[in-house]
């Protein structure tokens, strides 16, 4: 059990938008309940009929095969019907706006949206205009909640904790939603946060949010009980942050010699997809004895599972009414 | 429409007991006001219920102020081309609840206003709606592209009160150069939009904590005086008049100090968002506070004040910029940024009254003789006899909420929804002519 208390008993709040605003009971909750899952889910028995007649809408606005599958995985092993909408780019332009888009959807009454969107606040806005449960699967550079969760879950399973760690989130800081919601569940948990990137791709007065700053790598997993690698998001960037693939593989990516920095038994984990020979050597990514990237996947569903039970049977008790 | 709106007739009007607000006298004082169809005759303290003449309908003002009419001096109408967001109609009904008189029209219209016929057809058709007296800007490039200078002596003549590229940087070195260099022979003036393109490309509010926890793309407040510094030097060397609109920072204020002192022909406005409001109004992503530029600190906006105060700005302006609801009910990158302006013009403005920060009389004044006088508006911002009777009446107490829904604008999108705020505008006469009557 946590040093930050036990579990709170219910989790009060009509979506998921974002780790902030959530206190530690209700991280815990949510964690007890995917750790529940994760176990079920290793069973041969791995299906429920918990969310049985309860409708999931998935509504992508940007390709992503694995948040989508796992979501959807989720809501099938609880029971839901689930109806999956990729909507590219292209499409939204000539099309409806999202807040169209939201009230046709709010119209056929699901349970549950899910959503991403590659602008920040988009799922925020849609929230506003709907009344089921929001689950927000990535916004923009926002915030990508079940992400940390699930980070949060792999963590504590092997750590036995998520307080009094010191966690290195390395690479592209400045893109990802990955690492603001990881900022904000390990802080609100009571671990130590450093980030380590090249100045370009640490975001303006981020030191703000609690945590310490790296540029140089071998510095910044100096005895970290986690390191933390995120993908390099070329597509979102405009203008040159990084001079060169190669340039950002030596100074950092990761690798065994890099690596050696941090403590005997430190964690190394990724959000996925990785790019291999960019951010993260092969040999420490496959390494089974320190990655846990494959783990990370297996508890997404795990956590996914636990979030759209815990809001779904909210919405359920109101009706849809906040 | 409102029945508020509608023109009483003119003849010959008097004023009195009122707390007359004279910025070219610089003072204030009780005092009254005598009109003559659309003509001043008489203002001063001598004007009292015993001394005006025979014939005058006299309205007895109980101590509300009067002082010319409001000289706005950065507005887009959205008309030609955009007249679902406003229309010179609406825009004038919208002036004239907010105390405007005269209103300067950016030219990033569609068409664009960088020919004498655009200069014309906007001046008809103000003169058909009857509000608000517009003026234009006239591009300073062709199309606003930023590439060839346009007909700038034309247009001024034809009557274009000054050139500016809307709401975009005169980003070219060689552009801005040449328009300074060859305004300066009809004494014309360039007013810039001070923002480094290249470093705000992208980005959707100021950088920083805020920005950072939201994930938006944050411009630099840099981006703002590294603009403002080049140009310095551009004035420096062509002796043109430069003017920067709504500057928002610190910094800006501080450069623009320095170069007053050293006898730059520059000036500078701000708008009521960039001394009222600081980046917090934008959490939860509030696209209504979107604007260009972006709001800043608290540090920056205190600093505006400042410079307000002490003179280094000169004028404030509403930057009154209509968006219709669909380009604001977007996510936060995407949303149009922009606030409408003219119906919260002055409430805010007095906040500075309000706040001890600046008297009435002071910020009267930068709403009316100072942009009069930079744009050489001879009969605008004046109280003075024989000039137009472009007054307002207002009582600079009068608490009220805030509520763009009862803005006459064609667009709602105000940072200010909600607001609790002081003064309120009971009358509006151009030219003699009573256009708004407050509860009429």
């Amino acid at each position: 059990m946590s040093v930050m208390g036990p579990a709170a008993d219910h989790y009060p709040h009509p979506h998921l938008l974002g780790i902030e605003g959530l206190t530690p009971g209700e991280i815990t909750l949510i964690l007890d309940r995917a750790q529940h899952y994760a176990e079920k889910n290793r069973s041969a028995d791995k299906t429920s009929n918990i969310l049985s007649g309860a409708t999931v809408v998935n509504l992508f606005y940007e390709n992503s095969t694995r948040t989508l599958t796992s979501f959807e995985l989720a809501a099938k092993r609880l029971g839901a019907d689930v109806i999956n909408m990729t909507v590219g780019t292209s499409s939204v332009k000539k099309g409806e706006t999202l807040i169209d888009t939201a009230m046709t959807l709010n119209a056929m009454n699901p349970d549950a949206l899910v959503v991403r969107h590659g602008d920040s606040g988009a799922v925020k806005l849609l929230s506003e205009k709907v009344n089921c449960a929001v689950l927000n699967a990535g916004d923009g550079r926002h915030e990508h909640p079940t992400q940390a969760l699930l980070d949060a879950l792999t963590i504590r399973r092997h750590k036995g904790r998520l307080h009094r760690l010191t966690v290195a989130i390395c690479g592209d800081i400045a893109h990802s939603r990955v690492a603001r919601s990881n900022i904000l569940l390990l802080n609100t948990m009571g671990s130590r946060v450093r980030l380590v990137a090249p100045p370009t791709l640490i975001p303006s007065k981020i030191d703000r949010m609690g945590v310490e700053i790296f540029h140089d790598m071998e510095e910044g997993l100096k005895d970290c009980d986690i390191v933390m690698m995120l993908r390099l998001q070329l597509e979102r960037m405009e203008g040159s942050f990084i001079p060169s693939v190669r340039e950002y593989f030596h100074f950092h990516g990761l690798d065994r010699a890099k690596l050696a920095n941090a403590k005997p038994d430190a964690l190394i984990m990724h959000p996925g997809p990785m790019n291999r020979g960019v951010e993260i050597d092969s040999e420490v990514a496959d390494d089974v004895e320190r990655s846990v990237i494959r783990e990370q996947v297996e508890m997404g569903v795990a956590v996914r599972m636990a979030a759209l039970e815990l809001l779904v049977q909210n919405h359920r008790k109101t009706g849809g009414q906040p | 429409m409102s029945p508020a709106i509608r023109a009483k007739g003119a003849g010959k009007k008097a004023f009195i007991n009122a707390r007359l607000l004279d910025p070219v006298k610089q003072t204030d004082k009780t005092g009254g006001l005598l009109i003559e169809d659309d003509t001043i005759i008489k203002s001063g303290a001598d004007v009292t219920e015993m001394s005006v003449p025979e014939g005058f309908e006299i309205t007895d003002l109980n101590g509300a102020c009067l002082a010319p009419g409001l000289v706005d001096m950065r507005a887009q109408l959205r008309e030609p081309g955009f007249e679902h967001q406003e229309t010179i109609e609406t825009a004038g009904k919208s002036a004239a609840i907010g105390g405007v008189t005269t209103i300067i029209a950016l030219p990033n219209t569609d068409p664009v206003i960088d020919d004498v016929a655009g200069v014309e057809f906007i001046a008809r058709r103000a003169r058909k709606v009857g509000l608000a007296k517009v003026f234009v800007y006239g591009a300073v490039s062709k199309g606003i592209e930023g590439r060839e200078i346009t007909e700038m002596g034309l247009l001024h003549q034809a009557g274009a009160v000054a050139f500016c590229d809307g709401v975009k940087t005169i980003s070219s070195a060689r552009l801005l150069r040449q328009a300074l260099s060859y305004s300066a022979f009809f004494d014309g003036m360039i007013v810039q939009h001070p923002e480094e393109p290249e470093l705000s490309k992208g980005a959707s509010m100021n950088s920083g904590e805020l920005a950072t926890r939201l994930g938006l793309s944050g411009v630099s407040p840099l981006a703002e005086v590294i603009q403002i510094e080049r140009d310095l030097r551009l004035v420096e060397m062509t002796g043109g008049r430069l003017h920067f609109a709504h500057i928002s920072t610190g910094e800006s204020v501080e450069v623009i100090r320095k170069a007053k002192k050293r006898g730059l022909k520059v000036t500078c406005d701000t708008a009521p968002p960039y001394f009222a409001l600081n980046e917090n109004a934008v959490s939860d992503y509030r696209t209504f506070a979107k604007l260009s530029p972006p709001l800043r600190s608290e540090d920056d906006r205190q600093a505006i004040v400042a410079g307000l105060a002490d003179g280094t700005i000169d004028a404030i302006a509403s930057d009154h910029n209509p968006q219709d609801a669909d380009s604001k009910r977007l996510p936060f990158a995407q949303a149009a940024a922009g606030a409408v302006g003219f119906e919260t013009l002055l409430p805010i403005a007095l906040e500075l009254y309000h706040n001890e920060h600046m008297s009435l009389l002071e910020v009267i004044t930068k709403l009316t003789r100072t942009p009069a006088e930079l744009l050489r508006f001879k009969g605008a911002g004046t109280l003075n006899e024989g000039t137009a009777a472009d007054i307002v009446i207002f009582d600079p107490d009068r608490p009220w909420k805030i509520d763009p829904y009862q803005f006459h604008s064609k667009s709602k999108n105000s940072p200010f929804d909600g607001r609790l705020t002081q003064g309120r505008v009971l009358r509006t006469l151009i030219d003699g002519r009573e256009i708004f009557t407050e509860g009429a």
